[in-house]
């Protein structure tokens, strides 16, 4: 079912033209190594359209100054463009309210503000807070660090051997009433599951637990409502959003926002100091201490309009195109292990060929002009879980990737074993 | 043939030590011994150096796990290492780094000339330097087992 997964555009999707889109790309037309970039990497961190570029520059060259602080003309311009930054990401969420929306520097730090903020203000000693086995380093380290700094218990939720999250163990880890909260990835950054966001905040929600997810990977490939799948917490980050690195976002309920300790001490988080004392700002201003990612945050928000103006629902449909593509073209490679069998998948494929490691399949598909990631992808409990410890190669897709990019991998695969035979 | 210019990497003495690595086993007389770890890629070794009492390195083996690039360096160097002074392997274990990190090697002559030359396949890594972390973990892991400190070594 859909609207489980956070996936609320049921209209059928208009088609996405690609070589349009790929012309929106500067570095799509560049060359490595002598061959024309083939880029399938993604996952770890998209490219940048024009409009992304030209937004930063002109903000830049026509309206920059700090936010927040100067009573001139430049600087109120420079904090109406931040704060549409955020209006625009409470809408790519749908979120209730601009204010639920707090800029941080990535995934990472979202994770490990709700880690601080959350894990130590509100969760008390004795309670539990449970992840999967096929998180992210950055969404299962923070919570090591909880564990071991605030007493609370960690546990690890179960994936079945297809790779889908088990819901009958998140159950059973629910079922004592002691969870707090509910961690888990919106879309493995390695198996591409995407995970049934309302089931699982169904299920926290009953035993009184709230949920977070990390959207790093699935807000790029869907539309995500955080009120359809009744999210207290979600997170992304800009960059594989074919924005700029250094701005992430969080989403959290205002209520759980207005009672959560501050994260970050400093500037711009204060309502009033003295030498002695301070008292906070409201959210989300509370939450962002320092002067913030103006310029990021302003292509971000260039970066949300393109995806917009393309339409998610198209970009979900033409993924999905690549990701149907690539489950008929890849098996067919003689000694290829494809991980991951999740009904629900995004363009996120890790494999491994047989005879051949990882990082030297990767430094050939590279001679290829092909960009892979090769390693265990700051996941390595998921890769001893999938007896991958040697590290994967992982291709993933983005709304530019072309299906006979998938072609030429394949093909390129065919010759790396010939190569290594 | 998609990666033909990709043979001043992958010689064929690095795809065959690679596919075929050579001293591939526990040495049960090894005086030393050191694990190394390259954990962002999950590389791991584990090298035995069986040292005599005039510090000539009898016999090296070693187990482990990686790339071709790794397996290659680890077994080509347990060749080398044969008849050298521990001495002279740490001095040859500089040497290959600055080789495996530049691909020009002042240091390769004199007493250690004959090994280096060996190992002068592992040269071309230096234009991919994702991978010199690759061929240097071996060494890294005998500069740990030298020391005999029981320290992981990493190239990270």
């Amino acid at each position: 079912m859909v609207e489980a997964a956070g996936v609320t555009d049921s209209l059928p999707a208009p088609a996405l033209d690609v070589e349009r889109i790929r012309a929106d790309f500067p570095i799509l037309s560049t060359s490595h190594r002598g061959r024309p970039l083939v880029f399938l990497d993604s996952g770890a961190s998209a490219q940048k359209p024009r409009q992304v570029i030209r937004a930063m520059s002109r903000m830049m060259e026509e309206a920059y100054a700090n936010v927040h602080r100067g009573a001139y003309h430049l600087s109120e311009c420079a904090t109406a463009a931040y704060e549409a930054a955020r209006a625009a990401c409470a809408r790519f969420l749908n979120a209730p309210r601009a204010e639920d929306i707090v800029f941080t520097a990535n995934s990472t730090m979202a994770i490990n503000l709700v880690a601080h903020s959350f894990g130590r203000g509100m969760l008390r000693p004795g309670q539990a807070v449970v992840v999967s086995e096929m998180e992210h380093h950055a969404n299962l380290v923070p919570w090591q660090m909880l564990r071991d700094a605030h007493g609370v218990e960690l546990r690890i939720c179960r994936i079945t051997d297809a790779g889908e999250l088990d819901l009958d163990h998140l159950r059973d880890l629910l079922a004592d009433g002691r969870v707090g909260l509910v961690a888990v990835t919106h879309m493995s950054n390695v198996l591409g599951t995407v995970t049934p966001a309302g089931a699982i905040a169904r299920l926290a929600h009953e035993a009184g637990a709230r949920v977070l997810f990390d959207g790093s990977q699935a807000a790029v490939h869907r539309r995500v409502d955080v009120q359809a799948i009744d999210a207290d917490f979600y997170c992304f980050t800009g960059h594989k959003l074919y924005g700029p690195t250094g701005i992430g976002v969080l989403y959290a309920r205002s209520e759980l926002l207005a009672a959560m300790p501050p994260f970050l001490g400093g500037g711009d988080m204060i309502a009033s100091v003295t030498l002695e004392r301070a008292t906070w700002a409201d959210p989300p201003a509370k939450f962002e201490a320092g002067t913030p990612p103006i310029i990021e945050a302003v292509g971000l928000h260039a970066a949300i309009d393109y995806v917009e103006s393309i339409g998610m629902a198209a970009i979900e449909a033409h993924e999905h195109g690549l990701v149907q593509h690539a489950l008929a073209v890849l098996p067919r490679v003689p000694g290829l292990t494809l991980y991951g069998r999740a009904r629900d998948r995004g363009g996120v494929f890790a494999f491994a060929l047989e005879g051949v490691h990882a990082h030297d399949l990767a430094t050939l598909l590279d001679r290829a002009g092909i960009a892979v990631r090769a390693g265990r992808h700051c996941a390595e409990p998921l890769h001893a879980r999938l007896g991958a410890e040697a590290g994967t190669c992982r291709a993933s897709f983005g709304l530019y990737t072309r299906a006979a990019e998938i072609d030429y991998l394949a093909e390129a695969l065919h010759s790396a074993r010939r190569f290594f035979g | 043939m998609m990666f033909d210019d990709l043979r001043d990497l992958y010689q064929e003495v690095i795809l065959d030590h690679g596919r075929r690595p050579r001293n591939f086993r526990r040495l049960e007389n090894a005086t030393h011994t050191a694990r190394g770890d390259n954990p962002l890629c999950g590389d791991r070794m584990e090298l035995f150096l069986a040292v005599e009492e005039g510090g000539r390195i009898a016999d090296a083996a070693f187990e482990g796990r990686g790339c071709a690039i790794s397996m290659a360096s680890a077994s080509l160097m347990t060749e080398v290492l044969r008849g050298l002074t521990a001495e002279q392997a740490r001095r040859m274990s500089d040497a290959f780094r600055t080789m495996a990190m530049t691909g020009s090697c002042p240091a390769c002559e004199g007493d250690i000339a004959d090994g280096m030359e060996r190992l002068s396949p592992l040269a071309g890594v230096h234009e991919y330097p994702s991978r010199v972390k690759c061929a240097t973990l071996a060494w890294h892991t005998l500069n740990a087992a030298l020391e005999n400190s029981g320290r992981e070594a990493s190239s990270e």
